[in-house]
């Protein structure tokens, strides 16, 4: 049972994740675009959001978004009951969340790539796009996986908080156990050892990836 | 937005904000005191010493914080009478006592890694310096390594102590009514959702970032001696 949740567990990470390297590159496009409003929505997103908890973050999507589509509904004279998916609304306001963290890592990931290199992409004919695409962000990606790997070490352990809003995860599955055989400190810590588990194997996984991106540095 | 109800509500949340900042500051100072020897710890050659200290700060830097909460106040539950032997069980049927030790246990394995670093990058030549005039052991360490340490320590253990107050808000998980806590129980009783979470995180915001205007003041004065003359 424990095991079932631990799959979703992962499985909602994995998604949260996604969403985060999404909003990290919405947010460092935000931060370098030239536009005003969008450095100030992207300063905005990342002051915000990593100045409060993630668990009010999380209650104010869970109970907050389907109340909002209600009383929106209700003003144009429907009459609506809308509850939102745990799974959904979870891995989006974590993914949301760690956006911010991401944005800030890749922020720096892309002030590390050398000018030179643009440069020289630009030099040899290849389009703005094109430099991007082939040059920029491989680059940055390299640059950025360690403080990436961070964000998913932190991100993995606040996909706990979701099961306050009900998720089936490992967390709440724990806790299931923990009601029915009144042996909470057994189920408690045995979440614990999965959870150390996962962040075991994500640090394997990491120093693969790390030595597998920086094939082509010479030391 | 019922600003009314908001209105209404501040004192409530403000005595929560309350609860979230002694929790905090508690857990801060007591976690400060055992950082310093854990990471002396972990530094340590001798294995007695740095094995348990390492699990230690591995197991809480590895599981969720949720996890830990519910492992100390309802997982300490299996043990009642042991605890009940021991004269230790009103403390640990107290959510606020159980939320204060977690966080501080918390808080404790994370800074014990920022002070291992911190101490790990004091220069050598000022530590040579000190033996120089004569200084060892615990006198060299409490005058030139601990004291330099700190400073370089300062900019990690100020996120460190941001984290640390946003992870108060878990505490409401098990029963502690502070900020997030106060919030959900008048949501639950008036339904009013973005009018108490948002208030709520405006709270916490202010809160935040009167800490980081404080480590920055902190800061610039710990390393005055820096700052090069105008």
């Amino acid at each position: 049972m424990l095991l079932q949740g631990l799959q979703m567990t992962v499985l909602v990470g994995l998604c949260a994740m996604l969403v985060a390297i999404l909003f990290g590159l919405l947010g460092t496009w935000g931060k370098f675009s030239h536009s005003r409003l969008a450095n100030w929505a992207a300063d905005t997103y990342t002051t915000v959001v990593r100045g409060v908890p993630e668990l009010i973050l999380l209650l104010l999507v869970y109970y907050g978004v389907p109340k909002l589509i209600q009383d929106g509904a209700a003003a144009l004279g429907y009459d609506m009951r809308l509850d939102l998916n745990p799974f959904v609304a979870g891995f989006l306001t974590i993914g949301f969340i760690y956006g911010a963290f991401c944005t800030e890592v890749l922020r720096g990931a892309f002030l590390a790539v050398p000018r030179g290199q643009m440069e020289a992409a630009r030099a040899i004919g290849m389009s703005r796009t094109l430099a991007f695409r082939r040059v920029q962000l491989p680059l940055a990606m390299r640059m950025a996986l360690p403080g990436l790997g961070n964000v998913w070490m932190v991100l993995i352990k606040a996909t706990a908080l979701i099961s306050l809003i009900q998720l089936d995860e490992l967390m709440r599955k724990a806790k299931l156990a923990a009601t029915a055989t009144h042996q909470p400190f057994t189920f408690y810590f045995l979440a614990s050892l999965l959870f150390l588990a996962i962040t075991l194997v994500s640090m394997l996984v990491l120093k693969r990836a790390e030595t597998w991106a920086k094939r082509g540095v010479r030391t | 937005m019922n600003w009314e109800l908001i209105w209404e509500s501040l004192p409530k949340l403000l005595e929560g904000a309350g609860v979230t900042v002694q929790i905090t500051l508690f857990s801060i100072a007591i976690g400060l005191l055992l950082a310093v020897p854990l990471a002396l710890a972990r530094l340590s050659s001798n294995k007695l010493l740095n094995w348990p200290a390492t699990g230690f700060v591995f197991y809480f830097r590895g599981t969720p914080l949720l996890v830990q909460l519910f492992l100390i106040y309802y997982g300490s539950g299996q043990f009642r009478e042991l605890f009940s032997d021991l004269g230790l069980w009103t403390y640990f049927r107290n959510a606020w006592f159980c939320a204060v030790l977690t966080l501080t246990l918390n808080t404790a394995a994370y800074s014990a890694e920022i002070f291992r670093g911190a101490i790990q990058a004091v220069p050598r030549g000022e530590i040579e310096a000190g033996k120089a005039f004569g200084m060892s052991g615990w006198l060299l360490f409490r005058r030139v390594t601990l004291p330099k340490a700190f400073r370089i320590a300062l900019p990690a253990y100020g996120n460190e102590v941001v984290f640390l107050l946003q992870a108060t808000s878990l505490v409401s998980a098990i029963t502690v009514i502070d900020l997030t806590g106060a919030a959900d129980l008048i949501r639950s009783k008036t339904f009013a959702v973005y009018e108490m979470y948002l208030t709520a995180a405006v709270l916490y915001l202010i809160m935040t970032y009167v800490l980081v205007y404080g480590f920055r003041l902190l800061e610039k004065r710990l390393n005055a001696y820096q700052r090069r003359p105008v």
